[in-house]
């Protein structure tokens, strides 16, 4: 007699799994890597394959000692990881990088129960207490092509230099020829990967687009100034921060109200840091305080039901 | 009017172009006499005695249910306590078949006259839902507030099944006919005939049919899951919405499904009950997948073999579409009027469920606007307050969240267990 299996409904699925979603992830952090790899050199393969390796490693023994399944499989520690390395300087120590790693995996991830449980971003949690931690090594930036000269040089990222005479052209920018994190600069690359994971239906613009727009919007009306609204958007980490960590699943809300208001509140929070912090750079906290907010804005932007009724007031 | 989410599906409707063939007379039929929901019937008959086909062989005193009639004409063997799909447990009467199939003498056309003769004759043909819940019809089309339309729902969003396409195709003259009729003696002003875009000849030729008749509205759904799901096919054909807790009539609407209603018209035209359905086979341990039309308590065994099914290989087998349709457990299980297909599989392969990575691809399909993902984290604390603002009440099992879910969470399956922990005014 056959046995047969029984189970509940559905019995069809689709073959999207998280892993899936995580390798697409990575794809489409390709371009810029790449472009990263132009502008600074190979180190910046070392620097990364040092924090991929080493988020890797971390979940691994972590979710070892804590005797639970292996994860590592669903490749989410490697975009931990590849997302780091696009936030540090390449110039930065290896060991450094990898007490990043351990921030973003074994704090961050593991420590509130892993893959989807997070409320924080851990890449950007990890640049945050790097940032605090080792200041100067964490803003230690060269030049482009600094591998190809003798010495290298050092030079200021775009929003140390923005108010002074001594800007880049808003086309450098675009292109990422200028200062900054491995990663952030090339704000095409970014583009690219982030129109990518859009097109694949695996990231919603709401967040991106209303973070961009709001911080263009505000700095248009600071500065009165088209290119100085530009620049505010292209100098930075806006676009990583927008295309790659404000869509991050598990940090940001799941209904496209509430995607919206997260992106509006970056917009509003970086140029506020930006403008009257002590700060250059304000993208990474205004991520890290809306995924704080996160459950909130939650709860406020559930989705409408079809034919629901209002819930009946509760009496007394 | 905003677009429900809906899940685009291959619908690999591979025996669309299959006419429905007779499977042969089998030699022991099952009839259990609780076949759809409601209340159980209580068989008629005892063993030794003799049956034909059409004949009264259960009836239920309870309101809320319809007779059964024996699909052959034979000797009764046994009546036995049986197990469900639901896993229920009622009487079944079993039967040796003679083969000759001789008719009872019971079946004669209904007198009707008025709406209620019209629904005692509903009642007495022992229809149900053809679609798959199986509401007995008769209940269904005695609503108690007025209705303007009748929607016939001819979309058949199921991957696989056909059936009702083939009723369309096969019979066209009973669902067009059948249309009239029930708009007539219910005095129903307006009747919908709602297809998906996939039946583009069915469209075709009822638009034909209907063109002198300005009642008669062939409307073209887009083809997405779930569109035949009674609340979404009432707002996409009409753009009214039921409301939580109210009935389709609340809103002046009810919905009957087009083989349902076909048979309705043949029934009150002969007077023979519901005793054969048209089931799609398919599956890919099915040899050779078509349509056929089985009398009822026939074992699926028998309809495999008939569509050279590779038995010892099944391991799954699906009694209605992959989406809403029910694991049954046995091979040997009889075919009941609730079945619209049987799905054989031989492949299944048990993923692991991991952690809920909240990508939101469950709040996106969900047709009602649910949010899965958060009933979900709801239920695993028992947050009974949250899982009602979630309106965990709403979900119609459709399955959509749990197909699409990467982490392969069984979502919809959460949502029915969410519900029970609902204290029920």
């Amino acid at each position: 007699m056959n046995r047969l299996i029984v189970s509940p409904s559905p019995h069809d699925e689709n073959y999207t799994k998280t892993s899936t979603i995580m390798l697409n992830v990575i794809i489409a952090l390709l371009p810029a890597l790449a472009a990263g790899c132009y502008y600074f050199g190979l180190r910046v393969l070392l620097v990364t394959a040092v924090c991929v390796i080493s988020c890797v490693v971390f979940e691994f023994l972590c979710r070892k000692m804590m005797k639970r399944e292996n994860t590592i499989g669903d490749l989410s520690a490697v975009v931990t990881g590849v997302i780091l390395a696009m936030n540090l300087p390449v110039t930065l120590p290896l060991w450094i990088a990898v007490i990043g790693s351990f921030v973003a995996i074994v704090i961050v991830k593991q420590l509130f129960g892993g893959i989807g449980q997070n409320f924080a971003n851990p890449a950007i949690t990890a640049r945050i207490v790097l940032m605090v931690s080792f200041p100067s090594a964490m803003t230690n930036w060269v030049a482009p092509f600094w591998y190809k000269t003798a010495d290298a040089v050092s030079c200021a990222t775009p929003l140390g230099l923005s108010g002074t005479t001594n800007e880049y052209r808003v086309l450098d920018l675009f292109l990422g020829n200028c200062g900054g994190c491995l990663g952030e600069t090339c704000a095409l690359a970014l583009l690219i990967g982030g129109l990518y994971l859009a097109a694949r239906k695996i990231i919603s613009l709401a967040a991106p687009l209303s973070f961009i727009g709001v911080l263009f919007l505000l700095s248009l009306f600071y500065y009165d100034s088209f290119d100085y609204a530009l620049y505010e958007i292209l100098a930075g980490g806006v676009f990583l921060g927008a295309f790659f960590m404000a869509t991050d699943y598990a940090t940001t809300p799941i209904s496209r109200k509430g995607k919206i208001v997260f992106g509006i509140g970056c917009g509003i929070i970086t140029f506020v840091i930006r403008q009257f912090g002590s700060y250059p750079e304000g993208v990474s906290f205004s991520i890290l305080i809306m995924n704080v907010l996160t459950p909130y804005i939650e709860q406020l932007t559930r989705t409408k039901v079809l034919g629901a009724k209002e819930a009946e007031k509760n009496e007394g | 009017m905003k677009k429900l989410n809906g899940l685009k599906l291959n619908h690999r409707k591979n025996t669309e172009n299959s006419a429905t063939v007779d499977l042969p007379v089998p030699k022991h039929v099952k009839i259990p006499m609780s076949m759809h929901m409601g209340a159980p019937c209580q068989p008629l008959v005892k063993v030794g005695d003799t049956v034909c086909v059409g004949q009264k062989i259960g009836e239920a005193e309870a309101a809320f249910s319809v007779p059964v009639h024996s699909g052959v004409s034979g000797k009764v063997t046994a009546v036995t306590d049986y197990q469900t799909a639901v896993g229920s447990v009622c009487k079944a009467v079993e039967i040796d078949c003679d083969g000759e199939q001789t008719i009872s003498d019971e079946v004669k056309p209904p007198v009707i006259t008025d709406k209620e003769s019209f629904l005692k004759a509903v009642r007495e043909s022992g229809a149900c839902g053809h679609g798959g819940a199986g509401f007995p019809t008769y209940i269904k089309l005695n609503p108690k507030t007025p209705v303007d339309t009748i929607i016939i729902n001819a979309a058949e969003c199921e991957p696989y099944i056909t059936a009702d396409y083939r009723e369309m195709i096969e019979s066209p003259e009973d669902v067009i006919n059948g249309i009239k009729y029930i708009k007539d003696i219910l005095g129903i002003k307006n009747a919908k005939l709602a297809i998906e875009n996939n039946k583009p000849l069915a469209i075709k030729n009822f638009t034909e049919m209907a063109a002198n008749d300005d009642t008669i509205d062939i409307v073209t759904l887009p083809s997405s899951y779930p569109q035949g799901a009674e609340k979404v096919i009432i707002y996409n054909s009409t753009g009214r919405i039921v409301k939580e807790g109210e009935l389709p009539s609340d809103t002046g609407v009810i919905v009957i499904n087009v083989s349902t209603l076909a048979f309705l018209y043949r029934y009150v035209k002969t007077g023979m009950p519901l005793t054969e359905k048209r089931l799609t086979v398919d599956g890919n341990a099915v040899g050779e997948p078509k349509n056929v039309r089985a009398i009822i308590g026939t074992s699926f065994r028998e309809i495999l073999e008939f569509c050279k099914t590779d038995i010892d290989a099944v391991k799954k087998l699906i009694g209605g579409g992959p989406m809403m349709g029910m694991s049954i457990p046995d091979l040997d299980m009889p075919v009941v009027k609730t079945s619209n297909a049987v799905l054989a599989i031989k492949t299944y392969d048990e993923r692991k469920t991991s952690n809920c990575i909240r990508c939101g691809r469950c709040v996106n399909v969900c047709p009602l606007g649910l949010m899965p993902a958060e009933i979900d984290r709801a239920y695993k604390i028992k947050d009974i307050e949250s899982l009602k603002a979630l309106k965990v009440m709403l979900c119609m099992n459709c399955g959509s969240c749990t197909y699409v879910c990467p982490a392969n969470r069984k979502l919809a399956e959460t949502n029915q267990l969410a519900k029970a922990l609902i204290p029920r005014k």
